[in-house]
This record gives C-alpha cells, sequence and structure tokens, in this order.
C-alpha cells in the first residue's frame, strides 16, 4: 500500500495541537504568557530602555518553549499512553512523526509570535535584510530546540521527570543567559559560562542585526559558525542516539 | 517463511536484572490465534515486545513469515501492529478520533482513514461511544477502543497483550467472536491470564514459565503430553482411596481431585464404584495443565522471599 507522508503529519498535529487545543485552551495562554511577562518585566525594570532586547528574548524563549514543549508532549504520550510503543510496532517513520509534533508546537506558538512580531515591527522596525536574519536565527533557535526536546523525550522514562527538566532548562537557557539583557551587563568572569548557552549567541546576533550592540564582522562570523555548527552537531547526535526503539 | 512464526533461542535480560526471557526456540504456523500464557512475569509481554519490533533481544533470532523480527524490523513494520498491556486511550480525544489519527499515522489519506476508522468502531459496538471523550468512558470501554484502532488498519499480524482484562463476561465473549472472524485472514498474537479465553481461541498454545517456554502447540496435544490426562473429583466428606501415581488436592469445600494417567484413573473408578462413592472422571481441563505446568512459585516469588526481612 502506498503510504501518505502528508497523513502522517496531519495525524500528529490532530493530536497534538487541533484535539488538545479544543480540550484544554488554557495551554494556548501558557505559551503567550512567559515570552510577554518577561517582555513586559524587564521593559518597566529598564523604563523602556530594552525594549528592543526584551522583544528579541521574548521571541527567542517563545522558540526555545517550543522544543521543550515537544518534548513534554512526546514524553506524556510515550510514558502515559504508551502511544510511541504503538508507532513503532507500525510503519509511521519516526522522523515525520517528530516533525509533525514539531509543526504542531509552531501551531501553539502562533499567537505568541504574531503578538512578538507585530511588537518587533513596531519598535526595532528592521529592513528587509535584517528581518532575514533575525528570522534566520530564530529558526536556527527552533531547530536546536526541537533537536533538544526530541532526544531529551526519548531518553525519558516518567513524566514527572520530564517535565521537571524542561522547566530547568527553559530557565538555564532563556531566563538567566543574556537572552532578555545585553551580555555586557554581565560581570566579566561568568560571561564565558553565558557563552556555553546556545542562546546567548542566537540573542547577540539577533541584538548586533538590530543595532543593540556592535559586534566585529568576525564576531559575527563566528557568532553563526557556532549555531549553525551545533544545531548540525546535535542533529547528527540525536539521530544516532535518540531512541526510538528500546534496547 | 511464509506461514511461521519461529523463534531460535530467544533471550532477554533488561540490565543487570535476571533473564526476563531464556532460550525461548518455537516454531508456529503465522495464521490463526497464538495465544501465550503464563504466570505474573513470565515473559509474556516480554516476548511480545520482541515479535513486535519494539524491544530489542539480549540474544537469539525470530522471523515472522520468514521476515527477520530484528535485522528487517523495517519491513516487519509494514504488517504489524500492536495494543501493548499499558497502552490508554489518549484522553483528550474521541474513540473515532483515536482510530483515525492512529490510520492516518499507519499512513492512510483522511478519507479512507475515516471509513476505516467507522466501520472498526461499528464491529467492536462502539457507535454509541465513538464521539464521547476518552476520558469519560469506563475501563473496559476504553480497552475497546484501543482494540478498535489496532483492528481498523491493514496489518495483518496483530499482537494483543492482555486484550480481555478488564472487560465483562458478556463483552468478552463478543470479543472472542470478533477476534476469530478477524483471525480468519489475519495472524493474531495474543497474551491472557484467562484461560477459558486461551481454550476458546488458540489455534496454537504457548506457555511461559519464568522466561522459559514450558509447552506449545494446540491445546489438544498439550493435554496429550502433560503428566496427568485425567482428572478424577471426589465430593466432601466422601472416602478417597488409595492412589499410587497421581496428585491430589483438597478443594476449599473439601472436595478432592486427583490428576492422574488414563490407567491410574479407571482404577480409581472402579474402587470408588465399588464403595458406593459418587465421583466424576473427566479429561483435565486448562486451568489443570496449568498448574501442572507453571505452579510453582514464579521468579518474583523466590526473591522475594530470599529479600531479607523489611526490605523492599
Ligand atoms: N523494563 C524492564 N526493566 C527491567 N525488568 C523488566 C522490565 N520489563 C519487564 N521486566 C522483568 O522481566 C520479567 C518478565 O516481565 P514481563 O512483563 O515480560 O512479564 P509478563 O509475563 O508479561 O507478566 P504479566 O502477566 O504480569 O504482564 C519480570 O521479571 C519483570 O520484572
Ligand atoms: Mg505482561
Amino acid at each position: 500500500m502506498r503510504r501518505s507522508h502528508a497523513s502522517q503529519l496531519l495525524a500528529s498535529i490532530l493530536v497534538n495541537a487541533v484535539y488538545e487545543m479544543k480540550n484544554y485552551p488554557i495551554n494556548l495562554v501558557n505559551t503567550v504568557i512567559s515570552p510577554i511577562s518577561f517582555l513586559l518585566v524587564i521593559d518597566f525594570v529598564s523604563r523602556g530602555a530594552l525594549i528592543g532586547q526584551a522583544i528579541e528574548g521574548g521571541l527567542i524563549m517563545s522558540m526555545f518553549q517550543s522544543g521543550m514543549s515537544l518534548q513534554g508532549d512526546i514524553s506524556h504520550l510515550k510514558n502515559d499512553f504508551k502511544l510511541q510503543d504503538m508507532l513503532v510496532s507500525s510503519p509511521a517513520s519516526p522522523s515525520v512523526y517528530v516533525l509533525g509534533m514539531a509543526a504542531s508546537e509552531v501551531i501553539y506558538n502562533i499567537p505568541a509570535l504574531a503578538v512578538l512580531v507585530a511588537l518587533g515591527a513596531l519598535y526595532i522596525h528592521p529592513g528587509a535584510i535584517a528581518a532575514l536574519e533575525l528570522t534566520a536565527a530564530l529558526l536556527l533557535m527552533f531547530l536546536t530546540s526541537i533537536t533538544l526536546g526530541f532526544m531529551f523525550a526519548t531518553l525519558s522514562s516518567d513524566i514527572v521527570q520530564s517535565f521537571a527538566w524542561s522547566r530547568l532548562l527553559t530557565t538555564i537557557f532563556t531566563a538567566i543567559t543574556p537572552v532578555y539583557y545585553p551580555i555586557t551587563y554581565i560581570p566579566l568572569p561568568f560571561r564565558y559560562l553565558a557563552y556555553l548557552s546556545p542562546t546567548t549567541y542566537i540573542a547577540e546576533l539577533m541584538q548586533n542585526t538590530a543595532g543593540y550592540l556592535r559586534l566585529s564582522a568576525g564576531a559575527v562570523a563566528t557568532d553563526w559558525a557556532v549555531v549553525v555548527g551545533l544545531t548540525l552537531g546535535l542533529l547528527v547526535v540525536v539521530s544516532r542516539n535518540a531512541r526510538w526503539k528500546e534496547s | 517463511m511464509e506461514g511461521q512464526l519461529v523463534t531460535e533461542r530467544l533471550s532477554k535480560r533488561y540490565g543487570s536484572s535476571g533473564m526476563a526471557l531464556q532460550d525461548v526456540s518455537l516454531s508456529a504456523p503465522s495464521s490463526g490465534i497464538f495465544a501465550l500464557i503464563g504466570r505474573n512475569g513470565a515473559g509474556k509481554t516480554t516476548l511480545v515486545r520482541i515479535l513486535a519490533t519494539e524491544l530489542a533481544p539480549t540474544s537469539g533470532r525470530a522471523w515472522i513469515n520468514g521476515i527477520d523480527v530484528v535485522a528487517d524490523d523495517k519491513r516487519l513494520r509494514e504488517r504489524i501492529a500492536i495494543v501493548p498491556q499499558e497502552a490508554r486511550t489518549v484522553a483528550w480525544m474521541t474513540p473515532r478520533q483515536s482510530t483515525l489519527t492512529y490510520l492516518m499515522w499507519r499512513g492512510f489519506p483522511y478519507g479512507e482513514a475515516k471509513r476505516r476508522a467507522d466501520e472498526s468502531l461499528g464491529r467492536l459496538r462502539l457507535d454509541r461511544f465513538a464521539d464521547r471523550l476518552n476520558r469519560t468512558l469506563s475501563g473496559g470501554t476504553k480497552r475497546k477502543a484501543l482494540a478498535a484502532m489496532v483492528l481498523a488498519s491493514e496489518a495483518d499480524i496483530v499482537f494483543l497483550d492482555e486484550p480481555t482484562t478488564g472487560l465483562d463476561p458478556v463483552s468478552r465473549r463478543e470479543f472472542w467472536e470478533i477476534l476469530r472472524e478477524l483471525a480468519k485472514d489475519r495472524f493474531i498474537f495474543l497474551t491472557t491470564h484467562y484461560l477459558e479465553e486461551a481454550e476458546q481461541l488458540a489455534d496454537t498454545l504457548g506457555v511461559l514459565g519464568r522466561g522459559r517456554l514450558v509447552a506449545v502447540g494446540s491445546v489438544p496435544s498439550i493435554r496429550g503430553r502433560t503428566r496427568y490426562q485425567y482428572s478424577v473429583k471426589i465430593p466432601a466428606g466422601a472416602r478417597v482411596p488409595e492412589v499410587s501415581h497421581g496428585e491430589v488436592t483438597t478443594g476449599k469445600g473439601g472436595e478432592v481431585q486427583i490428576l492422574t494417567d488414563e490407567d491410574e484413573a479407571f482404577a480409581i473408578s472402579r474402587k470408588l464404584s465399588v464403595g458406593g462413592s459418587r465421583f466424576s472422571v473427566s479429561p483435565v481441563s486448562l486451568d489443570d495443565i496449568f498448574f501442572q505446568l507453571v505452579g510453582e512459585p514464579t521468579q518474583e516469588d523466590a526473591e522475594a522471599a530470599q529479600a531479607p526481612e523489611g526490605a523492599t
């Protein structure tokens, strides 16, 4: 029989976005509320001076959140419903399954993205090239976070553990690291620690593109190289180590 | 080999714990219904998961219709479907949505998936519940909804790990009818703790005891190979004659059961008739066979007995 990949994709979106949203609309509010509330706090505390950085920070956080929600959702379906076992013993392909699940996270994020993009247009008003650069950086952020999310999900064996992980990772990678504020605010010795996080590079690139930060051409090239390299590296690690079948 | 389920010294060890499955070798037709029985922890789920390509064996090999379950898992997955023992219906969906999306995940286009889903839900008499949220259904109905999902698919090899646990006696019998019907052009591999179910359904019966295969074959052939083929029952209070070989057990109400072979059953019957006692003789039931084959304490019982007092 000929199997339709489009149908397989749609199945993940129906289960994880459409049907779920119908039943738990509160989840939609959740994905909007955290990036926006961080943005507001930064804006108030800086008396408006950091609004641009905060909008970019909100965009990065919502992208990062997608990966972490993906992690939570896949783990939930796998551990609590044994859905993944049912799909392993079927012609469903793991990559199409994950792609579909990732697409459903994007759908969940649309309201938050719409608000943030509108704010960005208003306060950052980037040119066409800058807008493209920002989009590329966010796309890489999304890829990195869903790859990370999928890897954690396949390794997790109970839901409590996986929720704890996603909360920890979101805090470390988007709240503590210089995503909502400039890296120069961090005392020097700790700045090197911040460079351990992929979100730092993304934020730096986006802040540079919007003109909040002046990076040398060499630094920009290095940042892109790190981000692209990391995303590719993660993809390779995940395709090797993610567990679809149990050993 | 088309038409055969073959395993060769299949073994599984989880981490560093004991062997969950040990040297299981069998050859059985991959048509009709294969029923696997055995006590808790015997290794049924482990065997099912290996055959369904969900779990890698530690050693040994297995083939279904000539397809290697380890080396050729992708090809086998085109033809199989499973309801795992611990599967649950997704709380925020209805049985119709669950079945529809399962079929779409298998690659059916929306329209055909919808048609098959409706048909399968009807066959399992779930029409009334098809559009209610899974979380509002009774336990048995949820179980049936899971079966409806996989039975709606095109898979011709279907694994059901304890499909009738939680079903009421009427639903269970209805379910047997459906399985018999579906097994006409499919291979259904199921596990069960209901021996009556195994006896009713199994074209081939497998018995696992502590990870080892202790018997495999049709129910009559297994009965023929057990040590005792006859059961003599004597009501409470009656005098029990001396038994030269066989097993004598006394039930709760004082009724005595003697498991023995044909000659001895005949001899005992004669003594009882001469003494004027009431009694009955019958071939052993699957329950009796089960106790003879795997009635000893389980691995888990043995480990629990060895553990120091208070340890968990
Ligand atoms: N994931 C696991 N990790 C470690 N040990 C396991 C795991 N799954 C099963 N076991 C062990 O393997 C043995 C066989 O378990 P299995 O689930 O296959 O038994 P079963 O026959 O299906 O039992 P039941 O009738 O209770 O479902 C048991 O001793 C069990 O403790
Ligand atoms: Mg089991």
